[in-house]
């Protein structure tokens, strides 16, 4: 019926993710940490991630636009983001906090304007992906929770 | 790769179960923290600073053992493991540092100042079990 062409969304959504490189092998170590006695910690990490990076992403656009621009304290924010991003393995963001962080410290405005649009962009790709994700997920049920594809 | 969920209960059982405090201030990282150390069935609290890391140090005696990110605003977890390694009520405890930066001229001074170990980020189960045979 419906469940096995849901199934296949999910496992091809799960694998875009991956070929596409917004997520890596980290976040099989969440899923890893998912059990019967944590049933729901992937989501409930991935939306931690979200609540926090969010808020960082707004004090980022705050410290971009002030003047004089602080580069410390952007490069602050940024090191918290990428942090934050590492722990749920969200890849592309970690690489696009990375490149934004060599531009804070070259003090390069251009640099650093043309990287936050990234990390913006990328931040929205992949909550919109997970959140597809972690609703196909419910559909599909308990069952599909406990096979890990990619491996 | 071993796919060890560290569920071999290095924590402890009732009574002896050993009392982790993490400290962490990115609430993703406690989440992580938290599950994996539960997982290896470890008593865990966790706290958002190291200033609230010592309030309650200073209130629960029963801490075995103390796992800190290195960078945080206001007190880093150098900061911490100080003061921690400072007090004569606190000192035995073991200091755990986590960073998600590989700095050897950081990692050394945390050894030198007496952190037990320097853990890189991400934080793997298998890590947690290398700490288990280092605590008791």
């Amino acid at each position: 019926m419906e469940s096995s062409s849901l199934q296949r969304q999910l496992a091809n959504l799960k694998k875009s993710l991956f070929d596409q490189g917004n997520l890596d092998e980290q976040f099989y170590q969440l899923e890893e940490l998912q059990d019967d006695a944590s049933p729901n910690f992937v989501e409930e990490v991935v939306t931690l991630f979200f609540r926090d990076s969010s808020r960082l992403v707004a004090n980022i656009e705050q410290a971009i636009e002030k003047c004089p621009r602080d580069y410390g304290s952007l490069d602050a924010l940024v090191h918290q983001l990428k942090d934050s991003a590492s722990s749920i393995g969200a890849a592309k963001m970690m690489k696009d906090c990375t490149v934004f962080r060599e531009y804070c410290e070259k003090r390069n405005s251009e640099g650093c304007l043309r990287s936050f649009q990234k990390v913006k962009k990328e931040h929205s790709t992949l909550r919109l992906k997970l959140e597809n994700y972690f609703q196909l997920l419910r559909q599909v049920g308990p069952a599909e929770k406990a096979t890990r594809s990619g491996k | 790769m071993s796919s060890s969920r560290g569920g071999n209960g290095c924590g402890g059982e009732g009574e002896r179960q050993i009392h982790v405090l993490a400290v962490d201030d990115s609430s993703v990282d406690r989440a992580m923290i938290a599950r994996i150390l539960r997982s290896s069935k470890y008593r865990v609290t966790t706290v958002d600073s190291g200033k609230k890391a010592l309030e309650l140090l200073g209130l629960e005696p029963d801490v075995n053992m103390i796992i800190t990110d290195y960078w945080m605003p206001e007190m880093t977890g150098y900061e911490l493991l100080k003061r921690v390694k400072e007090s004569s009520e606190l000192r035995e405890i073991p200091v755990v540092i986590m960073s998600s930066e590989n700095v050897p001229n950081r990692i050394n001074r945390c050894l030198a100042e007496g952190a037990e170990d320097f853990l890189l980020k991400p934080v793997r189960p298998s890590d947690v079990s290398r700490l288990c045979s280092r605590i008791r």
